[in-house]
């Protein structure tokens, strides 16, 4: 009873929850059949999302499911329409697709350990848990303030030159959403039917 | 009572909390078991729903034998019957993802139900972003769908799913627009405060807030019959088309959780239709609220008649839920199934504009504070939009709280919401006249009271017509 009590639960599920990511991102690599590869991704993509709604991201974390994990889907039907017709084809890798990959993998690994290290907080355990507090249901907030404009974390800057920058992202997400808009309406007169050939075949 | 129990939990745990394993652990598995309750049993009870509602229509008894008089146990003989059958997996079918095809998309539709409230603040987690949250789970049933579909190996199966695929990731969109409208009007995504705000009479209902609101109802409502596969929009199963759709190859229990993962998905749309447009919990006449039994917002502790107030509302959303569910039955034996080519109209000549009309009309009519039916009902027994927010404003604020103005941001109770903001932090509504001013030279911090360019003070920044933001 008190042993279990002294576990760290946080800890516990933050291990579940990575090791889940890593071995279905494992599995990925490791299947050759494609739809599975792309159930595979949704699972370790997912367990992402777990993690981000441990450390009380939930804003993150539903985003994470709704883009990442919604967008795996659209990559699992066409898995499907691709392969439907040769069922279950298997993708073989060669050696040399392995050797290629085993660099890229090393080096992005390499940095990021590097980029890790180089925090000096980082390289110890935190001894001053008492003063942490969890971030608790109070992400979305802020969030949505720093994209109309006002960055409440920074509220209390003391020096007045800086807080000067401190008014939000309302700049980027106008101009993000506008390029949004402009590829929707680029996809849908790209997509539509194109009359005007037609009719010009018709009056000949 | 509750002072007795605590007692004994007391002796016995210690303390309940997350602090303490086994307290912990017990919550989370009554949390769990009621949710599950819900999902399973709501099948049973809704399935026994359709035969009935199905029968009527058609001009039949429907079921009448099994347990008694309204054959209401025909449910459980169907679940005893479809525990005996074999378990098949066909020949050319992907084995693994075929047997878990069924628990993903019942997963899905279960996992959803963690963020949706039952009554004030009676939610298994309270999650900040629920609304968010629910629509994102939502999306991830049909990867059951589409996974059944390609692994049973079978050109059915394959139609089913694709179809499936198609039209849950275009009704995603309108979808999404309809439920901005009422997180618009509210400002939350908190579904506990989006409910909370519509206390009081009808009237102040979202769905009576104005005429776009009224419209996108029918328009959310639509697209969530669509979203959870039923018919007119059931292409994914069309049974005179395909057999059965995506479950062509199934069998037994196995066959049997698609259907509670359906049905789950039914309730759970339908219970966010109440939320987003009928006040969820709060009934059409305040009952509890002018005998002054409700919870009101803030006052922790327990009370016999304040569990009693949240009991009925419950039962008040349980209610209207059912309802919902009840207009989808009868929406589906009394239409006939649409063609592929007439679902993707509907959603993307009908819903997306309607939707995105609707959109902009409310944010238009809540910006300019025109009429809405809420101003000509009596106002004792609701409370105003703003107040519920400022509530929940200071508490979701409180972890950004600037030194010393607790006081005042406390004091301030009926006052309005960006008069909320400005106590609470007095730096933010100046942040604020200097975003809304367009030629901002100067720094106006509420400390720098020094001569300067801007011509936004601080005071006359505070006071931008509370009046008008009232509402």
């Amino acid at each position: 009873m008190i042993l279990l009590a002294a576990i760290n639960w946080h800890s516990v599920f933050f291990l579940l929850f990575a090791l889940l990511a890593v071995g279905f991102a494992v599995a990925v690599a490791a299947t050759s059949n494609i739809v599975r590869m792309a159930f595979y991704l949704t699972l370790c993509l997912g367990a992402t999302a777990g993690l981000f709604f441990l450390a009380g991201a939930e804003f993150v974390g539903s985003m994470q499911l709704l883009i990442y994990v919604g967008g795996t889907l659209v990559l699992l039907i066409f898995g499907v329409m691709l392969t439907a017709q040769a069922r279950f084809i298997s993708m073989k890798t060669s050696g040399g697709e392995w050797v290629l990959a085993a660099i890229v993998g090393v080096s992005l690994l390499a940095l990021l350990l590097q980029a890790d290290y180089s925090v000096a907080s980082w390289n110890e355990p935190r001894t001053d848990f008492a003063s942490l507090s969890l971030a608790d249901s109070k992400t979305s907030t802020p969030i949505g303030l720093a994209l109309t404009g006002v960055r409440v974390d920074q509220l209390e800057e003391p020096n007045e030159q800086l807080r000067r920058g401190m008014s939000g992202y309302l700049f980027p997400f106008v101009i993000i959403s506008m390029h949004l808009l402009v590829v929707l309406i680029g996809a849908a007169y790209m997509a539509r039917t194109k009359r005007v050939g037609r009719t010009l075949m018709e009056s000949r | 009572v509750a002072q007795f129990f605590n007692q004994i939990l007391h002796r016995f745990f210690t303390s309940v909390g997350p602090d303490f394993w086994l307290g912990y652990c017990l919550a989370a598995a009554v949390h769990i078991g009621l949710l599950l309750n819900v999902v399973a049993v709501g099948a049973l009870v809704f399935i026994w729903m359709e035969r009935k509602i199905a029968g009527r229509i058609q001009d039949r008894l429907g079921p009448t034998r099994v347990g008694g008089k309204f054959g209401w146990l025909q449910t459980l003989a169907d679940g005893i019957k479809l525990i005996a059958k074999e378990d098949i997996t066909p020949k050319d079918a992907d084995p693994l993802l075929f047997k878990l095809a069924p628990y993903v998309s019942f997963a899905a539709s279960f996992t959803a139900y963690l963020a949706l409230p039952f009554a004030n603040g009676w939610v298994a987690q309270e999650v900040n972003v629920a609304v968010f949250f629910i629509v994102a789970v939502l999306g991830l049933e049909v990867f059951g769908v589409i996974l059944a579909g390609y692994a049973s190996g079978s050109k059915w199966s394959l139609f089913g799913g694709m179809r499936e695929a198609a039209q849950v990731v275009s009704y995603e969109v309108p979808i999404g627009l309809c439920i901005v409208v009422p997180v618009m009007i509210v400002g939350s995504m908190n579904l506990v405060t989006i409910g909370e705000a519509q206390a009081g009479l009808f009237t102040n209902w979202l769905i009576f807030h104005d005429p776009f609101t009224f419209l996108v109802f029918f328009v959310y409502f639509t697209c969530a019959v669509a979203s959870v596969n039923r018919a007119p929009f059931d292409l994914a199963e069309a049974e005179s088309e395909l057999v059965a759709g995506f479950h062509t190859e199934y069998s037994g229990l196995r066959w049997s959780f698609f259907f509670m993962a359906e049905y789950g998905s039914m309730f759970l749309v339908s219970g966010l239709a109440a939320i987003l447009f009928f006040g969820g919990w709060n009934g059409p006449i305040p009952i509890f609220r002018v005998l002054g039994w409700a919870y009101e917002q803030g006052v922790t502790g327990w009370t016999v008649t304040g569990y009693i107030a949240q009991l009925a509302g419950l039962l008040n959303f349980l209610l209207k839920t059912v309802l919902f569910v009840t207009v989808m039955m009868w929406v589906r034996w009394t239409l006939p199934r649409l063609r592929i080519d007439q679902v993707m109209t509907t959603c993307l000549k009908y819903c997306v504009p309607l939707a995105a009309i609707c959109f902009v009309g409310a944010m238009v009519w809540k910006l300019n504070g025109w009429w809405s039916i809420q101003d000509y009902a009596p106002q004792t027994f609701g409370r105003m939009f703003a107040d519920v927010r400022e509530e929940w404003v200071l508490r979701e604020g409180s972890g950004f709280r600037v030194q010393g103005s607790d006081a005042r941001g406390q004091e301030s109770a009926g006052g309005s919401q960006e008069a909320a903001l400005g106590t609470q932090y007095p730096v933010l509504s100046t942040q604020y006249s200097e975003i809304v001013v367009p030629s901002y030279v100067g720094i106006s911090g509420a400390t720098n009271h020094g001569p300067s360019l801007d011509c936004a003070t601080p005071e006359s920044s505070v006071d931008v017509s509370p009046q008008e933001t009232t509402r």
